[in-house]
């Protein structure tokens, strides 16, 4: 077995451990100097990312990889947990690792005059390793444990400007959602574990009855999931956190936040997959309201906030609607084969895509929103204007983001967004109206944005204002790297990332015969 | 099919089409004709002199702080026109994390109605 072959092996489980054991060795890194430990936190986050990519060419490929750790006899009372990725955790993965990697390049002159840097960089480390285990991971209680790690992290992480109160009360509201959600999921995992004797997503899937407890065990994981996702209307922590924590935190937070979302899309396609035949009313409904109703409330409350960075997770809300409405379309007619395939797969396609293109295009405009709070120290929109003349790079990085995230042409949004409202119209004509209206609704979120903040007459107050450091264009240089090059070659992208995430959500039968090689339901 | 032809396929959305790199030529050659009409313009002006200065009805120009629209101002009409929508939105947003769960319970209720639970 060659080297390749052996981290390909086990890079499930050095996906998470990786930056574990970087976590725990920061802090004794940091006591050499500051740059040395910059350096140890982008390489070990480069190599997590290599590793990621390596185990996503293989399982876009068409291979599973399960990972066993403790007891790999079944026959005995067993303690053992269990990674499975398939093209969704894959997925999944790579918008973690790319939003993880630019924000350590962007905090290096970001947060360089902070002190206690140690326990920052500790923090996002941390916060890497929950964010990965929850993708990855095969088990429920173990995706439990993971959610809690990512919470814990992020609270921290939220508070880490903890001069500002406002901060500390966000990452305050943060930990009370967040506790709420991961008891609510404890306890729906309980009530599987107490019915079928089992943890693991892929046996809990091949023998789920869909009965009395188990309708109890998917709302309870559904809303708590959706919570911590920020759908409408529980989502009103999202622009606290979001609002409050330095900007190289927020784009690690988008990444969490999907980790949460994928956990939803996760136990309604998997862990009740099976069963979906069997809902008196379909879970994908309910999905595709709270969708309409996450895109209408959160564009509506992004137009009028006067706050750059709060205006901005308010739009992260409305996108977080998108996505559930494509993937609540496909889960609509999940269950109706002529009907998925006409319409279904393509909002499935629609949603997934833009899980990523959200990632990257709120991902920018937090990053651009702290490059005006470095340049600038304000926030408030009101105090703002004429600051393309001082800050150009960044000014053209905000534009990409704006039309990324408003869903114009050529950029990346564009293309998912018009698998949405192809599909949606299909099914029914408001619900492509409605996203229609909410993207357009978004780019005037967005024109306002940049009349207030980047045009207008030069301000006498910002006349010493400068760009910001080269680390902080080139992290931003990444992800708008990435926008265009999404946006310029959907075809691409959909055939060799989406479609394979696609159908690893829709072919639960695959993820589940990993496991259990005997099962014979299935789509 | 080579990877340059791969990056140039069309992307088929089931009903649909589109061709990113198709736009971008259109858009290229409508920029370079917008181009070629504004070159037609005057460049006699002179920069820095009266010329170039605005003009407010004969009024004095402001100083640059308040001649610049601000942030909350912009779309005024539409927000006030609407304004006992976004009044309820900013009702529903206390800031309260009691709130927050309620929420939070409101919606566990709805779902527990509409999966037929209750």
């Amino acid at each position: 077995m060659n080297f390749v072959d052996f981290l390909l092996q086990h890079s499930p489980a050095l996906i998470v451990a990786i930056p574990l054991l970087g976590a725990f060795l920061t802090p004794l890194v940091s006591r050499i100097n500051n740059k040395v430990r910059n350096i140890f936190v982008i390489i070990i986050l480069l190599i997590t990312t290599s590793i990621v990519l390596l185990l996503a060419l293989d399982v876009f490929a068409g291979n599973i990889h399960t990972y066993i750790f403790g007891a790999k006899d079944l026959t005995l009372p067993v303690v053992r947990i269990l990674f499975e990725v398939d093209a969704m955790s894959a997925f999944m993965a790579i918008i973690g690792s790319i939003l993880l990697l630019v924000s350590v390049i962007y905090s290096w002159s970001f947060i360089e005059e902070n002190s206690g840097l140690d326990k920052y960089y500790t923090l996002v480390l941390l916060l890497a390793a929950g964010m990965f285990g929850m993708m990855l991971t095969g088990d429920m209680f173990n995706f439990f444990v993971f959610l809690e790690i990512t919470s814990i992290a992020s609270c921290a992480l939220i508070a880490f400007w903890t001069n500002k109160g406002k901060a500390v009360e966000a990452a305050f509201k943060y930990i009370v959602i967040s506790s709420l959600a991961a008891l609510f999921v404890l306890f729906a995992i309980a009530l599987l574990y107490g019915q079928y004797n089992a943890l693991n997503i892929a046996v809990l899937g091949s023998v789920i009855q869909f009965s009395y407890l188990d309708k109890i065990a998917l709302v309870l994981l559904v809303a708590a999931l959706a919570m911590k996702a920020g759908i409408v209307p529980m989502h009103m922590w999202l622009p606290d956190a979001y609002g409050r924590a330095p900007a190289s935190v927020t784009i690690i937070l988008v990444g969490a936040t999907q980790a949460s979302l994928y956990g939803v899309f996760r136990v309604c396609f998997t862990l009740y997959g099976n069963t979906i035949n069997l809902s008196p009313t379909s879970i994908g409904w309910i999905i595709v309201l709270l969708g309409v109703i996450t895109m209408l409330i959160g564009v509506s409350m992004a137009l009028i906030q006067s706050d750059f960075k709060r205006l901005i997770a308010f739009s992260a809300v409305a996108e977080i609607g998108f996505i559930f409405l494509g993937i609540g379309t496909g889960l609509t007619l999940f269950a109706n084969n002529q009907m998925f395939g006409l319409i279904g797969s393509t909002a499935m396609s629609g949603g997934i895509f833009h899980i990523i293109n959200d990632s990257l295009d709120v991902g920018l405009l937090f990053l651009v929103a702290g490059a005006v709070y470095y340049a600038t120290k304000e926030t408030s929109l009101d105090k703002m204007g004429g600051l393309a003349r001082n800050m150009k790079y960044t000014t053209i990085f905000f534009i990409i983001g704006l039309l990324a995230i408003s869903g114009i042409p050529p950029m990346n949004g564009f293309a998912s967004k018009l698998l949405i409202y192809e599909s949606t119209f299909q099914l029914n004509p408001i619900l492509a109206i409605v996203a229609i209206l909410s993207s357009i609704m978004l780019l005037a979120v967005f024109v306002k944005v940049f009349h207030s903040v980047f045009l207008g007459p030069a301000q006498p107050k910002f006349k010493d204002v400068k760009e910001v450091p080269k680390t902080m264009l080139f992290a931003m240089g990444i992800i708008a790297s990435i926008i265009i090059i999404f946006g310029l070659f959907p075809d691409l992208v959909i055939n060799n990332i989406v479609e394979p995430a696609v159908n690893a959500l829709i072919n639960y039968s695959e993820y589940i015969r990993q496991v259990i090689p005997t099962f014979t339901g299935g789509f | 099919m080579s990877i340059f032809e791969s990056l140039l396929n069309t992307f088929e959305t089931g009903s649909g089409f589109w061709n990113p790199i198709v736009w971008l030529v259109v858009i290229l050659i409508v920029f370079l004709i917008i181009h070629i009409l504004r070159g037609f313009g005057n460049k006699n002006y002179k920069v820095d002199t009266e010329q170039t200065k605005p003009f407010l009805s004969g009024n004095p120009e402001y100083s640059k702080e308040k001649m610049h629209i601000k942030g909350s101002n912009l779309y005024w009409g539409f927000t006030e026109s609407l304004k006992w929508i976004f009044d309820n939105l900013n009702k529903m947003h206390t800031g309260n994390t009691s709130d927050y769960v309620l929420w939070f319970v409101i919606i566990i209720s709805v779902l527990f109605l509409v999966v037929g639970l209750i």
